[in-house]
């Protein structure tokens, strides 16, 4: 006999006049390798089939499940029940525009974020199809590899106490797009342009640094690192900037 | 009800979607994708393995050409597809491949020197050239005679999405997620858009478009076992099979993958066996080499999942709670291989098995992982009997793959088809005028309407819609999988019929209001069971053995008389979907011939018999 898991999951359809924000008890037999997913489905399937939530590739790949878990941000289909407590806590991500019970609309802020931060590479050049591809070295492909395994999940946002309390910061996800375009030596822009974008309150310097981010990333992505050679780079370009201000 | 119009109305922004979205909006013309998801949760990006174009840039790639990588898809696909589409499809893969590069993905890049790779278990040296240094490189994948797949790590789905859809906002293409395509808008010849249900409020919209495309991916979770994401049931296909116009194609060719993790179906990727892992069985031993002796694990994923099922009916498969499974074991490739190279595989152990793939074998079973059927076209990508709908990508049967693709060229296929479907598409925009009839549309939507107030008020019954898609799943599981005979194939066709009636009356248990998920499902059961019917009923009729359909009571692939493609289209009312066939190819620059790994016992065209 497994354990007899209860789970409390915050419950509140906004179509619905009749409903308003409360929290549903749910019990279910714990079985082996039992993750959220197979949790989550197992309660829409067999006790209340209008909870809502997100899963896609239930395979800790797409980013679409992040959920606040017993307090902690995460992606529940790489969540296994075994490592929780019997009592499990289940809310919707803060930060982002309410869907419904456990579903978020992420998709609206991550799109104004890449809009926001130009995540393109920015080039005047055009494809040639007849041209051999430039060359570049294995070592800075692997170093932009590792940047861009963000799967935009939203956790970092979630867990951040300056994106919780002003809705125009940018968040660790998007300094650290920034900073894997900045490797990329396909892109022409200029740090100057960078600093334009993210040397603001709304950006590098309105963050704490005290790397809740880092600390919930499900892909362990390294921002406390990246964070802290923007700043320092940004705190260069600012400083150059005022200075080739007083010159002209 | 909200009206939205546009000049090309993209189903789906996966891989294909989108590139098609971005030939077409780089023409000017103004384009909408709608998804289920937000963009970059696509399935596009579960792909790990890489794609392939014959650069031939690696040493061991070294006098790869599009001609080598056409032989190999034709004969992966056991001579089933559109040799026409194969040679298009080749030339273009190099291009498109450095399109993309050009466009941000962090292709891994050849390193100069030496350095040690695996096969069957076994390690050797290769030298790469100096003079090839950062170049695309590429690494091994079953059923290819070089090495032609180009990769990022471990994640080169998800970099090719990222990539893509920073070119779809670059270009300010909208996109509205959560948004699913229910219902096309034609009046019997030409498609002139959807109806559309959002999933945020529940609302039904209208989309009037030009030109619609069908990029919906595939459809494997109308299998209980598959690697497919949860989204991908169908509802693209169904979009088709609705129209009783549009044929699906080649139904009955479903490819199983040999590799997904027991119980969840994970699958982990065939760089696995690439890069030299090996499958054992319940006494740890490999017995692949017994069965397929010059290939042994990289012989191609059909005939690699066939011998697992075989060799696990022979009570050579270890037990478990959840089944009998086979193990991988990739131990030999090392640590910094495992941690480097193969690290989503990695993550994947330590997430979801809790096992440490450095020192534990993996669990693993053949489910399934890929539909080569879909939405009927020509190599133009235009839809079959409908002007105006054009399909590509998984959720099209374009015919590159026949009756089985390749590992890796279905990545190369979204990117490559929706690079020559786009040209094609904005080739018909261009002065290409029509008038929406907004009567149709209002119609339509109207229809939809009607369904999905009788569904919510239990009008025609109280059937539990999990329920009858679970009795669905099983019933081709079981009976329509990966070794297939007459007798089965009855009873599944048998069964589905009722299923199918039980879909019909389908009622909700909760209240249907807003993002509701039940009457996500509900909707479309109905139409996820005619898409099993056609998987099952051309399963059953199709009475040879090709590629990934393998029949028990006909072992042989037989040109005299099935060097054919299934075209299936609905009747309402009916219950049963109406076959046609057409010749596979029209030209055959490779005439049918053995594949040179699997069962090769064959009838050819004129009759006479090979490898009896
Ligand atoms: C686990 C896994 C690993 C793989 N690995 C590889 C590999 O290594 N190499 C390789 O070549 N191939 C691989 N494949 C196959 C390959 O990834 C897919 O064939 C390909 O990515 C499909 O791309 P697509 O654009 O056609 O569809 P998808 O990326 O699946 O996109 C479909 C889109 O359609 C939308 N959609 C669906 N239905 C509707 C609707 N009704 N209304 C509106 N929108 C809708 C979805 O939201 C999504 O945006 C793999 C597949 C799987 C499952
Ligand atoms: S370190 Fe900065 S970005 Fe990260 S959580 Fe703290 S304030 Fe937010
Ligand atoms: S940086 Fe990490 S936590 Fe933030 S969105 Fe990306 S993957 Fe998620
Ligand atoms: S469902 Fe894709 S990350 Fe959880």
């Amino acid at each position: 006999m497994g354990r007899k898991l209860t789970f409390e999951i915050f419950r509140y359809n906004p179509k619905d006049p009749k409903s308003v924000p409360h929290t549903d008890g749910f019990q279910l037999e714990e079985t082996d390798s039992m993750t959220l997913f197979i949790a989550l489905a197992r309660i829409r399937e067999e006790q209340d089939p209008s909870l809502q939530f997100d899963f896609c590739c239930r395979a800790g790949i797409c980013g679409s499940c992040a959920m606040v878990i017993n307090g902690r941000p995460g992606l529940a289909c790489k969540t296994l029940t075994r490592e929780l407590p019997e009592r499990i806590i289940l809310m919707p991500l803060p930060v982002f525009k309410l869907i419904g019970d456990l579903s978020v609309d992420t998709g609206t802020w991550f799109r104004a974020m890449n809009e926001k931060v130009g995540s393109w590479i920015h080039t005047d050049k055009a494809f040639d199809p007849a041209a051999q591809e430039e060359r570049m070295e294995n070592a800075v492909a692997e170093e932009i590899y590792e940047l861009e395994r963000c799967v935009e999940c939203g956790c970092c946002v979630a867990a951040c106490g300056t994106a919780n309390m002003r809705e125009d910061f940018v968040g660790a996800v998007a300094l650290n797009r920034i900073a894997r375009f900045m490797l990329d030596p396909r892109d022409s822009r200029t740090e100057k342009e960078y600093f334009d974008v993210i040397g603001t309150d709304e950006g590098i310097f309105g963050c704490m640094g005290l790397l809740a981010c880092e600390d919930v990333c499900p892909k362990n992505l390294p921002l406390q690192d990246q964070l802290g050679i923007l700043r320092r780079k940004m705190g260069w370009t600012a400083l150059k900037n005022l200075f080739s201000f007083k010159r002209t | 009800m909200e009206i939205i119009v546009t000049d090309l109305l993209c189903i789906g922004a996966g891989l294909a979607g989108e590139r098609v979205a971005v030939e077409a909006a780089s023409a000017g013309f103004e384009v909408i994708c709608l998804s289920i998801v937000p963009p970059r949760r696509s399935h596009s990006s579960a792909a790990q393995g890489g794609m392939q174009a014959s650069l031939g840039s690696c040493c061991m790639g070294e006098g790869d050409c599009p001609q080598v990588h056409f032989e190999d898809t034709v004969k992966g696909s056991d001579w089933g597809c559109d040799q026409e589409v194969a040679r298009l499809f080749v030339e273009t893969a190099p291009v498109a491949v450095r399109e993309m590069a050009f466009w941000g993905t962090p292709w891994n890049r050849v390193v100069a020197g030496p350095s040690t790779y695996y096969k069957g278990g076994k390690q050797f040296e290769k030298v790469e050239a100096s003079e090839r240094e950062g170049l695309i490189t590429a690494r091994d994948f079953g059923g290819t005679a070089k090495w032609r797949t180009c990769y990022t790590s471990d994640g080169t789905g998800h970099t090719l999405l990222y990539t893509m859809d920073n070119k779809v906002v670059e270009l300010g293409v909208k996109v509205h997620d959560r948004t699913e395509a229910i219902a096309l808008i034609h009046d019997g010849t030409t498609c002139t858009g959807a109806v559309a249900r959002c999933l945020k409020t529940g609302d039904l919209r209208i989309y009037l478009a030009k030109a619609t495309l069908i990029a919906t991916g595939g459809f494997g979770k109308i299998y209980r076992e598959t690697t497919n994401a949860v989204i991908n049931d169908g509802s693209g296909a169904v979009l088709a099979i609705d129209t009783g116009i549009v044929p699906i194609g080649n139904p009955e060719a479903i490819q199983f993958h040999p590799t997904g993790i027991v119980p969840t179906n994970i699958l982990v990727t065939e760089g696995c066996r690439g890069d030299g892992g090996t499958l054992l069985d319940v006494n740890k031993e490999r017995f692949m080499p017994q069965y397929e002796p010059k290939k042994a694990e990289l012989a191609s994923r059909d005939v690699v999942s066939r011998w697992m099922t075989h060799h696990i009916r022979k009570g050579l498969g270890v037990k478990s709670p959840y089944g009998d499974h086979l193990w991988l074991d990739i131990r030999h490739l090392g640590v910094q291989h495992i941690r480097t190279k193969l690290r989503e595989v990695d993550e994947i152990c330590h997430n979801f098995l809790g096992i440490d793939p450095v020192k534990d074998l993996i669990p693993v079973r053949p489910a399934q992982h890929y539909t080569m059927s879909g939405v009927r076209t020509n190599k133009d990508g235009a839809a079959y009997g409908l002007k105006g709908l054009f399909s590509a990508g998984e959720a099209a049967c374009w015919d590159l793959h026949g009756f089985n693709r390749l590992g890796g060229n279905s990545l190369a296929e979204t990117v490559v088809a929706g690079k020559i479907v786009g040209e094609k598409v904005v080739e018909f925009l261009h002065g290409y005028e029509t008038s929406f009839s907004t009567s149709i549309a209002l119609a339509a939507a109207k229809l939809q309407q009607e369904r999905i107030s009788r569904i919510v008020n239990c009008k025609d019954g109280k059937e539990n819609v999990f329920a009858v898609r679970n009795a669905m799943q099983d019933e081709l599981m079981e009976r329509v999988g990966i070794f297939r005979n007459g007798k089965d194939l009855g009873a599944a066709v048998d069964n589905l019929q009722k299923i199918h009636e039980r879909a019909q009356r389908v009622g909700l248990r909760s209240n249907g209001v807003g993002a509701n998920p039940e009457l996500a499902l509900a909707i479309k059961i109905r139409g996820m069971l005619r898409l099993a019917l056609c998987v099952a009923y051309a399963a059953l009729l199709r009475t040879e053995s090709r590629g990934c359909h393998a029949r028990e009571d006909y072992e042989e692939r037989n040109d005299r008389d099935w060097l054919k493609r299934t075209l299936a289209t609905w009747n309402e009312g009916s219950d049963l979907p109406v076959l046609d066939y057409e010749p596979v190819s029209k030209i055959f620059d490779l005439p049918p011939g053995e594949r040179g790994y699997g069962v090769c016992k064959i009838i050819s065209c004129d009759g006479g018999v090979i490898g009896a």
